[in-house]
């Protein structure tokens, strides 16, 4: 867990930089955007720019601190995520964008067939007559649970749509 | 005190009705699952829940909401004992010495220990909560604008002078928080800020969706990277093993009591349950005769940091409802749910609204006391879940997350906001980022911000109004004195070096 793996990856400190270079960058965002509303004192109070744009100034702040701390950070390297670790990550990231962007155009209910029986197929290793159950009898649980009980509509497709939901 | 009493069982009157001990009952059980299962935490599962809840009477609504908080505190704990996985972070700490426990075969008495302790520090906050809370909300009657921003800003400060992050890194955490819930509509100019000409953010950044993104989306992640097996000691528990465990749970009145006040400090001056279970867990080692043995499995070793983490996740709901303040990341949820039901918490939710306060606070009593009873019974079904494989769970439990974030506001861009939390959160966890200064900047920016919008417009625009009176004045040096804190300690660290 401290990042003494096996295998090349990001190193802790790059990663650590990044992601405080990124936090500035959006530092310089918010300042940009919240000066141009107005971040000045008018006569009456502050404007409404001025509040967002001092956080964005002690985000900047604080994101050249981070910054300049991992780049001056002595010690062994350690890695942020080794490619074994990463690859674990992405076998559930990815699936579940490919879920998501699924359910916009198909509706979440049939996404989640495919999804689940992806999971169980690649990531479990389960023949096709125990899928078949888990994967059609979560969603038919949840379409019950929620377009039903609970009366609360969930993004639907075509299929749906034909069965007149 | 009499008062108190009085609308306290006036409050179990509201509690004990039929329909509201069902949601309690229910609100349990979910909240055991969610504790227990990775990616769905207490935060995050009472996030998810939150909707579903718009169209129950407030009272129900909260009541269920907060069991489903103290099933989660108890729930945590089967994971930490018998897989050595954390479901909770505030249970972390049980791990240390309730796996040992029982990979010794001694499961049994681990599991009862941690139930007990978790019952009996929450115990411990509530009562505190219902003789303190009245008098905090008449107390906070006195609050006005510039009070309400200094106690807010003295959260703040006390979250980057005491965090174990480093401080700027809970800053910048923080910041992104406060600008998140700056996007969208100003209220109070009607300008529009930081939308990019996009028109799905003029609503701006919903909490509901950071926190299932950062804490459940990014929880999974983690889990992710340390391959996909739970393979856990076997959780029998029967009534002996029960009755054993309480006769010996005597023996440690002294940790319980002290992880009980640790945990009620910890939780009204936002720290949160996770370091009152580190520091509890950390003192007992100390101070106890058998402190060199801990992390072998040592019972008090479970109870140090169980009562400490279920006193402070119960004690966070007391500046929570008088001042406003959560004190915990789930309590922010509770205190986001509160506002969208129409209740504003404060002193005004006291004289206002007495049956939701006092049914909330009775029900505490009772959700723990059926809480106890319900998880001591239902241990092998918990274990038993989690040997459902990660390949079939996993996947459930991101369909629940999606799920929780489109009900939040019927909106698509939810779910994919959430994902990039779920990202966000991950990274954060392993670069050292602390999420908790950040879903707390995000629910309360709003307030803070307008509370000292409306400090200054009082004062016409002199920031001396926070030092206009005793009260806010010392509140502001408090705070700016935790804020500098770690400064200062190193200061002294070496102007006055300590002997040995």
């Amino acid at each position: 867990m401290d990042g003494e793996s096996e295998g090349g990856g990001a190193s802790q400190r790059a990663v650590d930089m990044f992601v405080a270079a990124a936090i500035g960058a959006l530092a310089v965002l918010v300042m940009y955007d919240n000066y141009q509303t107005g971040a000045k004192w008018a006569s009456d109070g502050p404007q409404a720019g001025y509040f967002p744009f001092y956080i964005g100034v002690l985000m900047l702040i604080s994101a050249g601190v981070n910054f300049f701390n991992a780049l001056l950070k002595k010690g062994p390297r350690r890695i942020f995520v080794d490619s074994q670790q990463f690859r674990s990550v992405l076998a559930i990231l990815v699936p579940s964008a490919v879920f998501v962007a699924g359910a916009y155009f198909i509706g979440i209910y049939i996404a989640t067939v495919a999804f689940l029986a992806y999971f169980m197929r690649v990531l479990g290793g389960y023949r096709a007559a125990i899928i078949a159950p888990i994967a059609i009898g979560v969603p038919v649980f949840f379409f019950l649970l929620f377009e039903i009980w609970f009366l609360v509509p969930l993004p639907k497709g075509p299929v749906e749509s034909y069965f007149g939901f | 005190m009499v008062e108190s009493l009085e609308a306290l069982f006036h409050g179990f009157a509201v509690a004990l009705t039929l329909q509201n001990m069902f949601f309690m009952f229910v609100g349990i059980l979910l909240g055991v699952l969610i504790g227990v299962l990775p990616g769905l935490g207490g935060a995050n599962g009472v996030a998810i829940l939150l909707p579903l809840t718009f169209s129950m009477p407030p009272t129900s609504a909260i009541i269920m909401l907060s069991c489903i908080y103290w099933g989660a505190l108890f729930g945590g704990a089967i994971t930490s004992i018998l897989f050595n996985i954390p479901g909770e972070p505030w249970s972390v700490a049980t791990t240390f010495d309730g796996y040992p426990m029982a990979r010794e075969g001694r499961a049994g008495q681990a599991l009862t220990a941690a139930f007990t302790s978790s019952f009996v520090g929450a115990f411990i906050a509530v009562v505190v909560i219902t003789f303190l809370a009245p008098v905090v909300a008449k107390f906070a009657l006195q609050f006005g604008p510039p009070e309400f921003f200094a106690v807010q800003f003295l959260t703040f400060c006390s979250f980057i002078g005491m965090s174990k992050e480093p401080p700027f890194k809970t800053l910048a955490a923080m910041m992104i928080g406060f600008a998140l819930a700056a996007v969208g509509l100003d209220t109070v100019t009607g300008q529009l800020r930081m939308t990019f000409g996009m028109g799905e953010l003029i609503r701006g950044f919903d909490f509901l969706i950071a926190v299932i993104g950062l804490f459940g989306i990014g929880e999974i992640l983690l889990t992710m990277e340390e391959g996909l097996s739970f393979k856990g000691a076997a959780g029998k528990i029967n009534a002996k093993v029960v009755w054993e465990t309480w006769k010996e749970l005597p023996r440690y009145w002294a940790t319980s009591l002290r992880g009980s006040l640790i945990g009620c400090w910890m939780g009204i001056t936002p720290g949160g349950a996770t370091p009152a279970s580190f520091m509890s867990y950390g003192m007992a080692k100390r101070f106890s005769k058998n402190g060199a043995k801990f992390g072998t499995g040592q019972t008090e070793g479970v109870v140090a940091p169980e009562t400490a983490a279920h006193a402070a996740g119960t004690s966070a709901l007391l500046p929570m409802l008088t001042l406003g303040i959560p004190g915990s990341p789930t309590a922010a949820v509770l205190l986001g749910g509160l506002l969208i039901w129409g209740l504003q918490p404060g002193p005004l939710l006291f004289v206002e609204q007495k049956d939701f306060v006092w049914g909330l606070i009775a029900s505490m009593y009772l959700g723990n006391i059926v809480g106890l009873i319900i998880v001591l019974t239902t241990v092998p079904w918990w274990a038993a879940i989690l040997r459902i494989p990660f390949s079939v769970i996993g996947p459930i439990i991101v369909v629940i997350c999606a799920i929780g974030a489109y009900t939040v506001h019927n909106a698509f861009l939810d779910i994919a906001l959430m994902l990039f939390f779920g990202v966000v959160g991950y990274a954060f966890k392993k670069l050292n980022y602390p999420l908790a200064p950040l879903v707390l900047a995000l629910v309360l920016g709003d307030m803070a911000e307008s509370a000292f919008r409306q400090s200054m417009i009082i004062s016409q625009g002199s920031v001396s109004v926070f030092w206009s009176n005793g009260l806010v004045g010392s509140i502001m040096g408090l705070a700016l004195l935790i804020l500098f804190w770690p400064i200062l300690s190193n200061l002294k660290g070496r102007l006055m070096p300590s002997r040995g």
